[in-house]
Protein backbone atom coordinates (compact mmCIF):
# COMPACT_ATOMS: atom_id res chain seq x y z
CA UNK A 1 0.00 0.00 0.00
CA UNK A 2 1.21 3.46 -0.81
CA UNK A 3 1.60 6.02 1.92
CA UNK A 4 1.27 9.29 0.08
CA UNK A 5 -2.44 9.51 0.84
CA UNK A 6 -3.46 8.36 4.30
CA UNK A 7 -6.46 6.18 4.98
CA UNK A 8 -7.89 8.78 7.37
CA UNK A 9 -7.74 11.32 4.58
CA UNK A 10 -10.20 9.64 2.22
CA UNK A 11 -13.97 9.34 2.38
CA UNK A 12 -16.61 7.90 0.07
CA UNK A 13 -20.34 8.68 -0.27
CA UNK A 14 -19.85 12.20 1.02
CA UNK A 15 -22.89 14.45 0.95
CA UNK A 16 -22.57 18.10 -0.05
CA UNK A 17 -25.14 20.38 -1.59
CA UNK A 18 -22.79 23.03 -2.94
CA UNK A 19 -19.09 23.67 -3.58
CA UNK A 20 -18.47 25.28 -0.19
CA UNK A 21 -19.82 22.26 1.63
CA UNK A 22 -17.77 20.04 -0.64
CA UNK A 23 -14.53 21.87 0.26
CA UNK A 24 -15.48 21.80 3.93
CA UNK A 25 -16.07 18.05 3.78
CA UNK A 26 -12.78 17.40 2.03
CA UNK A 27 -10.91 19.84 4.28
CA UNK A 28 -12.34 18.30 7.46
CA UNK A 29 -10.56 15.07 6.63
CA UNK A 30 -7.27 16.95 7.00
CA UNK A 31 -8.55 18.86 10.02
CA UNK A 32 -9.46 15.69 11.90
CA UNK A 33 -5.91 14.36 11.80
CA UNK A 34 -4.42 17.73 12.69
CA UNK A 35 -2.76 18.26 9.30
CA UNK A 36 -4.40 21.68 9.08
CA UNK A 37 -6.40 24.07 11.27
CA UNK A 38 -9.94 25.30 10.72
CA UNK A 39 -8.47 28.51 9.35
CA UNK A 40 -7.02 26.67 6.35
CA UNK A 41 -10.48 25.48 5.27
CA UNK A 42 -11.69 29.07 5.34
CA UNK A 43 -8.68 30.10 3.24
CA UNK A 44 -9.40 27.41 0.64
CA UNK A 45 -12.98 28.65 0.30
CA UNK A 46 -11.85 32.27 0.18
CA UNK A 47 -9.45 31.48 -2.64
CA UNK A 48 -12.28 30.21 -4.85
CA UNK A 49 -14.35 33.29 -4.05
CA UNK A 50 -11.42 35.50 -4.99
CA UNK A 51 -9.90 33.70 -7.97
CA UNK A 52 -12.83 31.73 -9.35
CA UNK A 53 -13.16 28.00 -9.86
CA UNK A 54 -9.68 27.51 -11.30
CA UNK A 55 -9.12 24.77 -8.72
CA UNK A 56 -11.34 22.55 -10.86
CA UNK A 57 -8.43 21.08 -12.77
CA UNK A 58 -10.18 18.46 -14.86
CA UNK A 59 -13.63 17.06 -15.62
CA UNK A 60 -15.30 16.53 -12.24
CA UNK A 61 -12.04 17.03 -10.32
CA UNK A 62 -11.39 19.84 -7.85
CA UNK A 63 -8.17 20.40 -5.97
CA UNK A 64 -8.79 22.84 -3.15
CA UNK A 65 -5.76 24.49 -1.57
CA UNK A 66 -4.42 27.68 -0.07
CA UNK A 67 -0.93 29.01 0.48
CA UNK A 68 1.48 27.57 3.04
CA UNK A 69 0.98 29.24 6.43
CA UNK A 70 0.73 28.63 10.16
CA UNK A 71 -2.60 26.96 9.40
CA UNK A 72 -0.73 24.02 7.85
CA UNK A 73 0.96 21.48 10.10
CA UNK A 74 1.64 18.75 7.58
CA UNK A 75 1.99 18.18 3.83
CA UNK A 76 -1.07 16.15 2.97
CA UNK A 77 -3.77 15.38 0.44
CA UNK A 78 -7.33 14.35 1.18
CA UNK A 79 -10.04 13.07 -1.12
CA UNK A 80 -13.79 13.27 -0.59
CA UNK A 81 -15.84 11.40 -3.20
CA UNK A 82 -19.26 13.01 -3.35
CA UNK A 83 -22.50 11.10 -3.53
CA UNK A 84 -23.83 13.66 -5.93
CA UNK A 85 -21.68 16.00 -7.98
CA UNK A 86 -21.97 19.74 -7.31
CA UNK A 87 -21.32 22.82 -9.42
CA UNK A 88 -18.19 24.88 -8.77
CA UNK A 89 -19.03 27.35 -11.53
CA UNK A 90 -16.44 25.86 -13.88
CA UNK A 91 -17.57 26.22 -17.47
CA UNK A 92 -15.57 23.28 -18.77
CA UNK A 93 -15.31 20.88 -15.88
CA UNK A 94 -18.51 20.97 -13.81
CA UNK A 95 -20.06 19.13 -12.07
CA UNK A 96 -17.47 18.01 -9.55
CA UNK A 97 -17.54 14.79 -7.57
CA UNK A 98 -13.87 14.22 -6.73
CA UNK A 99 -12.78 16.85 -4.21
CA UNK A 100 -9.13 16.83 -3.20
CA UNK A 101 -7.71 19.14 -0.54
CA UNK A 102 -4.03 19.82 -0.57
CA UNK A 103 -1.97 21.34 2.21
CA UNK A 104 1.68 22.29 1.87
CA UNK A 105 3.99 23.46 4.63
CA UNK A 106 6.12 25.28 2.11
CA UNK A 107 9.01 22.84 2.07
CA UNK A 108 9.86 20.82 -1.00
CA UNK A 109 8.32 17.67 0.45
CA UNK A 110 4.92 18.32 -1.04
CA UNK A 111 6.29 18.06 -4.58
CA UNK A 112 6.40 14.30 -4.28
CA UNK A 113 2.74 14.27 -3.22
CA UNK A 114 1.72 16.31 -6.23
CA UNK A 115 3.75 14.08 -8.50
CA UNK A 116 1.98 10.99 -7.20
CA UNK A 117 -1.41 12.65 -7.49
CA UNK A 118 -0.73 13.84 -11.05
CA UNK A 119 0.23 10.37 -12.16
CA UNK A 120 -3.13 9.05 -10.95
CA UNK A 121 -5.21 11.89 -12.36
CA UNK A 122 -3.70 11.75 -15.84
CA UNK A 123 -4.90 8.16 -16.15
CA UNK A 124 -8.51 8.47 -17.30
CA UNK A 125 -9.32 4.88 -16.61
CA UNK A 126 -8.13 5.15 -13.02
CA UNK A 127 -10.08 8.36 -12.48
CA UNK A 128 -13.22 6.67 -13.73
CA UNK A 129 -12.66 3.76 -11.34
CA UNK A 130 -11.97 6.19 -8.51
CA UNK A 131 -15.28 7.87 -9.23
CA UNK A 132 -17.07 4.59 -8.64
CA UNK A 133 -15.11 3.52 -5.59
CA UNK A 134 -17.44 2.29 -2.87
CA UNK A 135 -14.97 1.81 -0.06
CA UNK A 136 -11.72 3.29 1.20
CA UNK A 137 -10.04 0.02 0.21
CA UNK A 138 -11.15 0.52 -3.41
CA UNK A 139 -9.48 3.91 -3.36
CA UNK A 140 -6.26 2.55 -1.94
CA UNK A 141 -6.05 -0.20 -4.50
CA UNK A 142 -6.31 2.42 -7.23
CA UNK A 143 -3.81 4.85 -5.77
CA UNK B 1 18.61 27.59 -29.31
CA UNK B 2 18.02 28.44 -25.67
CA UNK B 3 15.65 26.30 -23.71
CA UNK B 4 12.04 27.40 -23.82
CA UNK B 5 10.85 28.78 -20.50
CA UNK B 6 7.30 27.93 -19.57
CA UNK B 7 5.45 29.17 -16.52
CA UNK B 8 2.39 27.30 -15.29
CA UNK B 9 0.14 29.61 -13.32
CA UNK B 10 -2.49 29.19 -10.61
CA UNK B 11 -3.68 31.24 -7.67
CA UNK B 12 -0.75 30.51 -5.38
CA UNK B 13 1.80 28.88 -7.65
CA UNK B 14 1.33 25.53 -6.00
CA UNK B 15 -1.29 22.85 -6.14
CA UNK B 16 -3.02 23.05 -9.49
CA UNK B 17 -0.14 24.72 -11.34
CA UNK B 18 2.11 21.91 -10.11
CA UNK B 19 -0.24 19.27 -11.44
CA UNK B 20 -0.13 21.07 -14.80
CA UNK B 21 3.67 21.31 -14.63
CA UNK B 22 4.05 17.57 -13.99
CA UNK B 23 1.79 16.68 -16.90
CA UNK B 24 3.34 19.29 -19.19
CA UNK B 25 6.81 17.96 -18.38
CA UNK B 26 5.62 14.51 -19.44
CA UNK B 27 4.19 15.77 -22.74
CA UNK B 28 7.31 17.83 -23.56
CA UNK B 29 9.49 14.82 -22.90
CA UNK B 30 7.34 12.67 -25.20
CA UNK B 31 7.65 15.29 -27.93
CA UNK B 32 11.39 15.70 -27.40
CA UNK B 33 11.10 19.40 -26.59
CA UNK B 34 13.70 20.83 -24.21
CA UNK B 35 12.04 23.23 -21.83
CA UNK B 36 12.24 24.63 -18.32
CA UNK B 37 8.81 24.44 -16.76
CA UNK B 38 8.23 26.24 -13.47
CA UNK B 39 5.19 27.24 -11.45
CA UNK B 40 4.07 30.66 -10.35
CA UNK B 41 1.16 32.56 -8.91
CA UNK B 42 -1.15 34.77 -10.88
CA UNK B 43 0.15 37.95 -9.23
CA UNK B 44 3.73 37.50 -10.41
CA UNK B 45 2.93 36.19 -13.89
CA UNK B 46 3.35 39.60 -15.47
CA UNK B 47 6.81 40.30 -14.08
CA UNK B 48 8.32 36.82 -14.34
CA UNK B 49 10.39 36.15 -17.47
CA UNK B 50 8.95 33.28 -19.47
CA UNK B 51 8.32 32.51 -23.12
CA UNK B 52 4.90 31.03 -22.56
CA UNK B 53 2.30 30.88 -19.83
CA UNK B 54 0.09 27.83 -19.41
CA UNK B 55 -2.94 28.22 -17.15
CA UNK B 56 -6.66 27.60 -16.64
CA UNK B 57 -9.44 29.31 -18.54
CA UNK B 58 -10.49 31.53 -15.62
CA UNK B 59 -7.01 32.87 -14.93
CA UNK B 60 -5.92 32.77 -18.56
CA UNK B 61 -8.60 35.16 -19.74
CA UNK B 62 -7.42 37.71 -17.18
CA UNK B 63 -3.75 37.22 -18.03
CA UNK B 64 -4.26 37.49 -21.77
CA UNK B 65 -5.22 41.12 -21.18
CA UNK B 66 -2.20 41.98 -19.05
CA UNK B 67 0.83 40.01 -20.23
CA UNK B 68 2.58 40.36 -23.56
CA UNK B 69 3.48 36.74 -24.21
CA UNK B 70 1.42 33.80 -25.36
CA UNK B 71 -1.03 32.63 -22.70
CA UNK B 72 -2.15 29.11 -23.45
CA UNK B 73 -5.39 28.00 -21.84
CA UNK B 74 -5.72 24.39 -20.74
CA UNK B 75 -9.27 23.30 -19.91
CA UNK B 76 -8.23 20.06 -18.23
CA UNK B 77 -4.86 19.90 -16.47
CA UNK B 78 -5.11 16.13 -16.41
CA UNK B 79 -5.85 15.55 -20.10
CA UNK B 80 -2.57 14.66 -21.77
CA UNK B 81 -4.13 14.73 -25.23
CA UNK B 82 -5.30 18.33 -24.81
CA UNK B 83 -1.94 19.45 -23.40
CA UNK B 84 -0.11 17.74 -26.26
CA UNK B 85 -2.35 19.26 -28.89
CA UNK B 86 -1.80 22.78 -27.53
CA UNK B 87 1.95 22.34 -27.12
CA UNK B 88 2.20 21.18 -30.72
CA UNK B 89 0.10 24.06 -31.98
CA UNK B 90 1.94 26.77 -30.03
CA UNK B 91 5.51 25.60 -29.64
CA UNK B 92 6.07 23.79 -32.88
CA UNK B 93 4.30 26.20 -35.19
Amino acid sequence: MTTWIRKEHVAVNVKASNWEEAIRASGSLLLETGAITQEYIAQMIHSVKENGPYIVIGPGIAMAHARPSKAVHEDAISLAILDEAVSFGSEQNDPVDLVFSFSATGTEAHLKLIEQLSSVLINEEKVEQLRHAQTKEDIFNLM
Amino acid sequence: MAKVKIMTVCGFGLGSSMVLKMNLDGVLKDLGIQADVFTGDVGSAQSTPADYIFTSKELGEKLQKTVNKPVIIINSFVNKAEIKEKVEAELQA
